[in-house]
């Protein structure tokens, strides 16, 4: 019968955290920019703007309707070719924003969708620009309206994370592999490997409730 | 029973320019007509009800005042300055004045301190610290002032209506239009918002208020409009307008809501 042996693993643990931590830098990259990326695409989307409506939602289609994998081949063996070079790093940090832009401008429209009409004439009515009736009335509630949808697609972007290791980044899912080829104990190492990215997502799901706690604090209804 | 406000003498009106000039307006949802040639003209410091059956246009047509809706046919002119459609004077215009709506439409994730000085700071450009000030006292003005730190949703809705007020307020407008303000509230607090609006009515402000508050109306008011199918059917002081309305259609409309 097949011997555990997990001394190699937690002999070689140090390359795993630094995986980790990689990943979870790149993910928070990845989400604080694409959550830029979302919330213009979604104004795009419901300013009325018959172009940039059509703009977005070609992006948002091609994403949601292609495989991540590709996604990242194209940015990185593909665009080099229209002289666009990246490390494979760098490649999987656009990849992973670009991705999840366009899940989360289609989570954001729905948030704004969301808002009473009557708030956004009110805030007119006080002579608001459209701009500041966005960003001072409309955006905090849509946010909150959408909150536990976006922080559940983040934890997808954390763990869909691992896909960059395909172009050698240096995440954690890399660093498993690589264990894995020194020390042929596949078992061991990807049960570790999990462990890492389950304990990451729990961390991940409490900081984001108590962010969530924090930001969105005022009461609702009565 | 002694607030009425004094009514400005005929003679001063003349001088200064109407508040508000509608002159036929017309306002189309599509191939529905929600209103048809109204003329309206208000001096500054008037206060006018506007009533009427559901559908009438009476929210159409102070919408179309600050310009929430468009118009099709017509011209509206606040203090004299025709209106357009260019996005920075429609904004000039709006800051001129305040709209009270039914529900209230407090900015939930912002404290009652925070509705009320968004507009000066962000639209007036006026420095937080004498914003806050002014806003205190509005809210004291509206008899709320130890709510400045709560959220809407910790208010009563009578409570939410007058800060609705206060926050119209801190804009300095010219004139007020108010959205049936007291119809979504529950009926003891009806008076609370009611007496407010009575408060500013004494200080002189330009009102038009849509409401079948009649109490109100006959109290406050120097004209009382009627509307039906988007036109205004009968105009007239309030003791003639209730004692003796001359249409047919509004003396319907008297016996309905009486
Ligand atoms: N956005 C819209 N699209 C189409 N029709 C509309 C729209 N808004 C209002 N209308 C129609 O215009 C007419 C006037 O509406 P308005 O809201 O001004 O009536 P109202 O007098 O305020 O009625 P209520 O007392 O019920 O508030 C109604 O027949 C209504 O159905
Ligand atoms: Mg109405």
């Amino acid at each position: 019968m097949y011997q555990f042996n997990f001394e190699p693993v937690f002999a070689a643990f140090d390359t795993l955290l630094i995986g980790a931590w990689f990943t979870i830098q790149m993910s928070c990259m990845a989400m604080l920019l694409g959550l830029a990326v979302s919330i213009f695409g979604a104004v795009g989307k419901t300013s009325g703007v018959r172009l940039l409506n059509v703009l977005v939602d070609i992006y948002v289609e091609i994403i949601r309707n292609t495989p991540f994998l590709v996604q990242i081949y194209f940015i990185f063996f593909g665009l080099p070719a229209l002289g666009i070079r990246m490390s494979p790093n760098q490649a999987a940090l656009l990849a992973l924003t670009v991705n999840f832009g366009a899940y989360g401008t289609e989570i954001i429209r729905a948030g704004i969708n969301s808002i009473n009409r009557g708030q956004i004439e009110a805030a007119q009515a006080i002579g608001l620009s459209w701009l500041q009736v966005l960003r001072y009335v409309v955006i905090k509630p849509a946010l909150r309206a959408v909150y536990p949808a976006l922080t559940s697609q983040f934890i997808f972007l954390m763990l869909g994370s691992s896909v960059v290791s395909a172009i050698s980044a240096t995440d954690l899912t890399a660093a498993g592999n690589d264990l894995n080829s020194l020390t042929f104990a596949s078992f061991e190492v990807y049960l570790v490997t999990t462990a890492i990215y389950l304990m990451m997502s729990i961390a991940f799901s409490i900081a984001f409730s108590v962010i969530g706690r924090t930001w969105f604090a005022y009461p609702v209804n009565r | 029973m002694n607030m009425v406000p004094t009514k400005p003498e005929p003679a001063m009106q003349a001088q200064t320019l109407p508040t508000i000039e509608l002159q036929g307006l017309e306002k189309w949802y599509g191939a529905f007509q929600a209103l048809k040639n109204v003329d309206l003209t208000v001096q500054s410091s008037e206060k006018i009800v506007i009533c009427g059956p559901s559908g009438s246009g009476k929210s159409t047509l102070i919408r179309c005042i600050n310009q929430l809706e468009e118009i099709q046919g017509g011209t509206i002119r606040v203090n004299g300055k025709a209106l357009t459609n260019d996005p920075k004077s429609v904004r000039a215009v709006r800051r001129e004045i305040g709209m009270v709506f039914q529900q209230f439409n407090l900015f939930p994730h912002m404290t009652i301190l925070e509705n009320c000085v968004l507009g000066p700071i962000k639209v007036g450009g006026v420095p937080r610290a004498e914003a806050e000030e002014v806003a205190h006292e509005y809210l004291k003005r509206v008899r709320i002032p130890e709510q400045a730190n709560k959220y809407p949703a910790q208010l009563s809705g009578g409570q939410q209506q007058r800060v609705a007020i206060a926050r119209a307020l801190c804009m300095r407008p010219k004139v007020m239009l108010f959205d049936e303000p007291t119809s979504a509230l529950d009926p003891e607090m009806v008076n609370e918002v009611l007496d407010t609006m009575i408060d500013l009515a004494s200080d002189g402000m330009t009102m038009i208020c849509v409401t079948h508050e009649m109490g109100f109306a006959r109290k406050v008011a120097d004209r009382v409009i009627f509307m039906d199918h988007g036109e205004i059917i009968e105009e007239n002081d309030p003791e003639q307008f209730f004692e003796a309305p001359r249409h047919e259609r509004t003396r319907g409309f008297l016996g309905q809501i009486a």
